[in-house]
């Protein structure tokens, strides 16, 4: 028995015997004893709530290996007291809800409307958990994992998250595709909407009507991933492999769409190209080309999402492009090939896993993207709008939304299904231990052409969609009226000076805290779980593995409104309770967010030799040890990348939190859109050039906390110093 | 060992922090509150709110969110209500969640101090929700545009059929938009139903766009993106205010409107405050903080001021508009399902 296992039983008792098993009601102000002792799901028990009695059996069943120490029984009594706790606490909290039995069969046997609880608490909580590392380690201590507990509860724990913060509220709302208005099971109404001719329907390739919808989006997605990709590659070689005198700059550049709250980017781009524009109106009065309304629709998404997404990728790409071990290179190059043959039949092949994932996550971001079609899709619709005013909208039908909602679901499994066919059983390292005394190769000077001539322009332009943010901030009404004032950020931001101190009266200043405080506390989180998946699915292996996946990228997939909905249906009732708290917006940024944290970890991850953990391993390093020394500063890119990435997408997330916002939780993108609605874009702009700043210094601190990976490469100008990769402490 | 102890025991102390210091944020409250779900301009919404506070000292929590938003929320939370009270947004959503109970049944003592089209609404709905101010749908064009392209003076619906107006109409999408779906109806109540798809059809003809927000096609005309749009006439005066060059237009053949509504939730955790806020909703004091806060809808209390600038319902022809009939679901889906498969799809 390790002391690991035996602290974990003594939290599942404690959880039981002392802290307060149910929550509290908001209105209740709780003393101390109800925190100690008179909550406590044994005195409840004691007291009528009879239901909870049963769980002292697993608790006891823990401690038989305490008692009586026999190796070769201690991990079947620590599995079945895990397995039985865990089922006993899922079924009571299941079947006896706020008021009463919650399923009818219950109701008709023991008589309305039965015994009744309230949501879990601290002692639940805790007591659900400790079961389920007791069972981990009772897998353990089987055999599973080699017997490394710390990997079989890392997996636990992983996969229990993602069971009860994606699976339980999607599977709630997926299943209202299959039932009518009322809820009674209805597979044929099923049939029906799926099979509409709006979703499918192929009428714009034989006359001049709209394609269905599913076709729309899965083009614009394809479209997107490979602009992204290939933009987002342009900009990693040039940060990477060339002498560009402005990198620095191009970097910074490359990374503001990602900061950009939604709609910002696409205001920009109207009061740029819309009919009435600013370089329209050069185009008309200079050129005579006409005014059009091209910028709405197919086009106006492209472009936007062009900007917002690039940067996904470069994030993606640059940590694989310079993990890229140049001794292969080299090797190339002593064999007489030309830098173009290099390039295309070594460089470009490793960075396969790099593309692959850029493309993965530019291809379901853009299906996932709600902001920039609403803005600029005209009459091209694509399925998150279209969700989203299913729900909201005139027909208020939510089994339409759900059928949808699968829909956009079955695209992106087919990608990731892609993406695994592509990079297939190839191997990928780049980053071992040995002594790695290449110089990057220079690229051949067409590819170094071709991203000079993609980047470039491209950086211009952002450049130009930011001017025009800045503009908008500080003008009275952008496109009408260039009159300057400061008026928008007094509305926001105003700061008084009252006797007791500074009161914020801004009537923005609520959300910009509430933002705030929820984005720094999921983003570590959702960076910690995210490379912690990443690092079980690439250096472990076990069963389910592609499943497990797969439930990582799921929440992803589903698009923002289905989430926040399903959270609603999910999380309002018992037996987890927490909708109205902070607590649910963390919870849903951090799943939402955790995939970018798992790709971009594997990315990394499947570049750095097995052979350096091995290494470690055999000096006598624990796995946790070795995980922190060696796999976690290699890891700095994909740390950086996701905990940049959750921290601004809790900032700038707007479909999945517009359920969940309340009055005391009020997001600065609810604001915004509200806003925006009302036609105040001076206001929205001006509050969102605060909330770019915000998060530039964000990133600016992560990069400092976090540190630069250091590879033992040498660049053309440094001395060479064969440092391993493994000195890095 | 000893690092993966240490490891696990600060994130466990750091989740546990993030879920201390969120679930006690709302345990200590005073007892008077009110939780309301608030559908109208974020500044309308404050002004109620804070008034309301320093007349009762009940404590408002209020969330703006758009009015379909929030059915759909009501809707999810039905088993376990969070709001008390839902104040304004465009009447369909509440007439909804009345037909599907999500809403209690009241009888203000402010009742006979409304205007009849409020008290109808208030009938139809089986007592269930109530107009606090109505708003006539019209069109507004940008004057500037019209004199460069000699389009005249726009009076009249058959007017955006004008062939110099193609491409120049916008208006919102029906299946996502309360506004354009009153449009719908009251073309349907207008012209018949026959004639008024007639209409449409030849209206599509004219439409650059169907936005997906009912509001989109007042700031579309105001920034010159089109020549007309279609919205409530209130969204088309905010413009005006904001000094847009846009003209305002209440169509000579009559038309329809909406009435901004409240309800109160079922199974509200504050029914008593909930009453209380209802019933202050419904007085002229109360009505007059719209036009403060720059919202120009028609207040539902006979005594309340109308704001100089809203427009006047006596100026305009509106039609006898049926929400019991264009409000219920089953119609809503036929006409809806009819104008996608009739309107929608026709080449331009």
């Amino acid at each position: 028995m390790t002391r690991a296992t035996l602290g974990w039983i003594v939290l599942s008792w404690v959880g039981f015997v002392l802290l307060p098993w149910y929550g509290f009601d908001r209105s209740a102000s709780p003393t101390i004893a109800d925190y100690f002792v008179s909550g406590s799901a044994l005195v409840q028990g004691l007291r009528g709530a009879w239901w909870l009695l049963p769980i002292l059996m697993p608790l006891g069943m823990a401690l038989v290996p305490v008692v009586r120490p026999s190796p070769r029984q201690k991990g079947t009594w620590l599995i079945a007291s895990g397995l039985l706790g865990l089922a006993l606490i899922v079924l009571q909290g299941f079947t006896i809800g706020l008021n009463g039995w919650t399923a009818d069969i219950l109701r008709d046997l023991f008589g309305e409307p039965g015994p009744s609880q309230s949501g879990i608490g601290y002692g639940a909580t805790l007591t659900s958990a400790s079961f389920l590392i007791i069972l981990c380690h009772g897998l353990a201590a089987r055999g599973w994992c080699r017997g490394d507990a710390f990997i079989t509860s890392s997996i636990g724990a992983v996969v229990a998250l993602i069971i009860v913060f994606v699976f339980f509220p999607v599977s709630t709302i997926l299943a209202s595709a299959f039932a009518d208005n009322s809820g009674n099971f209805a597979p044929s109404e099923f049939a029906a909407k799926f099979m509409d001719r709006s979703i499918w329907g192929l009428d714009c390739l034989t006359s001049d009507l709209r394609c269905g919808v599913a076709w729309n989006t899965l083009f614009l997605g394809l479209l997107v991933a490979f602009g992204t990709t290939a933009l987002g590659l342009a900009f990693a070689l040039i940060a990477t492999r060339t002498e560009f005198r402005y990198k620095k700059l191009l970097r910074v550049m490359s990374v503001l769409p990602i900061i950009t709250p939604p709609f910002v980017i696409g205001l920009a781009l109207i009061l740029l190209f819309g009919r009435s524009g600013a370089l329209s109106n050069v185009l008309w009065e200079w050129f005579g080309v006409p005014r059009s309304r091209w910028i709405y629709g197919l086009p106006g998404v492209f472009i936007a999402q062009l900007l917002a997404f690039t940067p996904i990728a470069f994030l993606v790409l640059i940590g694989v492009v310079q993990g890229i071990s140049p001794t292969l290179e080299e090797a190339s190059q002593t064999l007489r090939a030309k830098s173009w043959t290099t390039f295309w039949t070594v460089t470009l092949p490793l960075m396969r896993p790099g593309l692959a994932n850029a493309f993965l996550l530019g291809f379901v971001e853009s299906l996932a993207d709600f902001g920039n079609p609403l803005v600029l899709g005209g009459n091209y619709e694509v399925l998150s709008t279209k969700i989203f005013f299913a729900v909201v909208g005139a027909q208020q039908d939510q089994g339409r939304a759900a059928v949808l909602a699968i829909i956009l679901l079955a695209f992106t499994l087919g990608a990731f299904w892609m993406q695994h066919a592509w990079l297939g059983k190839k191997v990928y390292t780049t980053v071992t231990g040995k002594g790695d005394a290449g110089i990057p190769l220079p690229l051949p000077r067409r590819v170094a052409l071709a991203s000079y001539f993609t980047a470039i322009p491209w950086a211009v332009f952002t450049l130009a969609v930011y001017a025009i943010i800045v503009v908008g901030a500080f003008v009275r009404s952008m496109g009408r009226d260039y009159t300057p004032t400061l008026d928008h950020f007094l509305t926001a931001f105003r700061v008084e000076r009252a006797d007791w101190g500074l009161y914020f009266s801004g009537s923005a200043w609520d959300s910009f805290f509430a933002t705030v405080k929820v984005a720094a506390l999921s983003a570590p989180l959702t960076a910690a779980i995210g490379l912690l998946t990443a690092y079980l699915l690439t250096r472990q292996r076990f069963s389910g593995q592609r499943s497990f996946e797969f439930g990582t990228l799921l929440s992803f997939a589903i698009p923002g409104t289905v989430v926040g909905v399903s959270y609603i249906l999910a999380f309002n009732v018992p037996p987890i309770e927490i909708t109205g708290t902070g607590f649910i917006l963390v919870m849903c940024f951090v799943f939402r967010n955790m995939p970018v944290g798992v790709r971009s970890g594997i990315a990394t991850l499947s570049q750095i030799d097995k052979s350096l953990d091995e290494a470690s391993l055999t000096l006598g390093a624990r796995s946790a040890t070795t995980m922190r020394r060696v796999v976690l500063p290699l890891l700095r890119p994909a740390i950086v990348a996701s905990l940049v990435y959750s921290f601004v997408r809790a900032m700038t997330a707007v479909s999945a939190v517009i359920f969940l916002v309340t009055a005391e939780y009020n997001m600065a993108t609810t604001y915004i859109v509200g806003r925006v609605e009302a036609g105040e874009f001076g206001l929205a702009i001006a509050y969102s050039t605060a909330l770019i700043l915000v998060m530039l210094l964000a990133i600016v601190a992560i990069q400092l906390v976090v540190g630069e990976r250091r590879l033992g490469r040498r660049s053309a100008s440094a001395a060479p110093s064969p440092v391993t990769v493994q000195a890095v402490p | 060992m000893q690092p993966k102890k240490t490891f696990a025991a600060a994130t466990m102390l750091a989740g546990a922090m993030t879920a201390m210091s969120f679930m006690s944020a709302g345990a200590a409250q005073a007892q008077g509150e009110l939780v309301m779900y608030c559908a109208v301009q974020e500044e309308w919404c404050r002004a109620m709110t804070t008034a309301f506070e320093r007349e009762t000292g009940i404590k408002v929590s209020m969330t703006r969110k758009s009015s379909g938003e929030i059915y759909a929320q009501v809707k999810a939370e039905s088993q376990n209500p969070r709001a008390d009270i839902w104040w304004g947004g465009t009447g369909d959503p509440h007439m909804q969640a009345a037909e599907e109970g999500l809403t209690e049944a009241y009888k203000s003592p402010k009742m006979s101090e409304l205007q009849d089209w409020a008290v109808r609404q208030w009938e139809q709905s089986k007592e269930r929700t109530v107009g606090i101010y109505s708003g006539a749908l019209g069109f507004g064009y940008n004057t500037e545009l019209a004199k460069s392209n000699n389009i005249g003076e726009l009076k009249c619906w058959a007017d955006l059929l004008k062939p110099e107006l193609k491409d120049e109409v916008q208006v919102a999408d029906p299946n996502s938009s309360g506004t354009a779906y009153t449009l719908l109806a009251t073309i349907v109540q207008i012209m018949g139903e026959e004639k008024g798809f007639e209409y449409l059809k030849a209206l599509h003809k004219n439409v650059n766009q169907y936005t997906k927000s009912g509001a989109a096609p007042a700031k579309a005309t105001a920034l010159g993106e089109t020549t007309a749009g279609i919205t409530f006439l209130h969204d088309m005066v905010t413009m005006v205010v904001d000094k847009a060059p846009v003209k305002v237009v209440a169509p000579c053949e009559g038309t329809g409107y909406e009435i901004g509504s409240m309800s109160i939730i079922k199974g509200a955790k504050n029914m008593d405050n909930a009453k209380k806020f209802y019933d202050w909703a419904l007085t002229a004091d109360a009505q007059k903080l719209g036009a403060e806060a720059k919202s120009y809808q028609v207040p539902s209390n006979k005594n309340t001021p109308v704001p100089p600038q809203a427009p006047k319902l006596s100026d305009i022809k509106l039609i006898n508009f049926d929400f019991a009939k264009y409000g219920s679901s089953a119609e809503r889906k036929r006409l809806l399902s009819k104008w996608d498969n009739e309107v929608k799809n026709l080449p331009k």
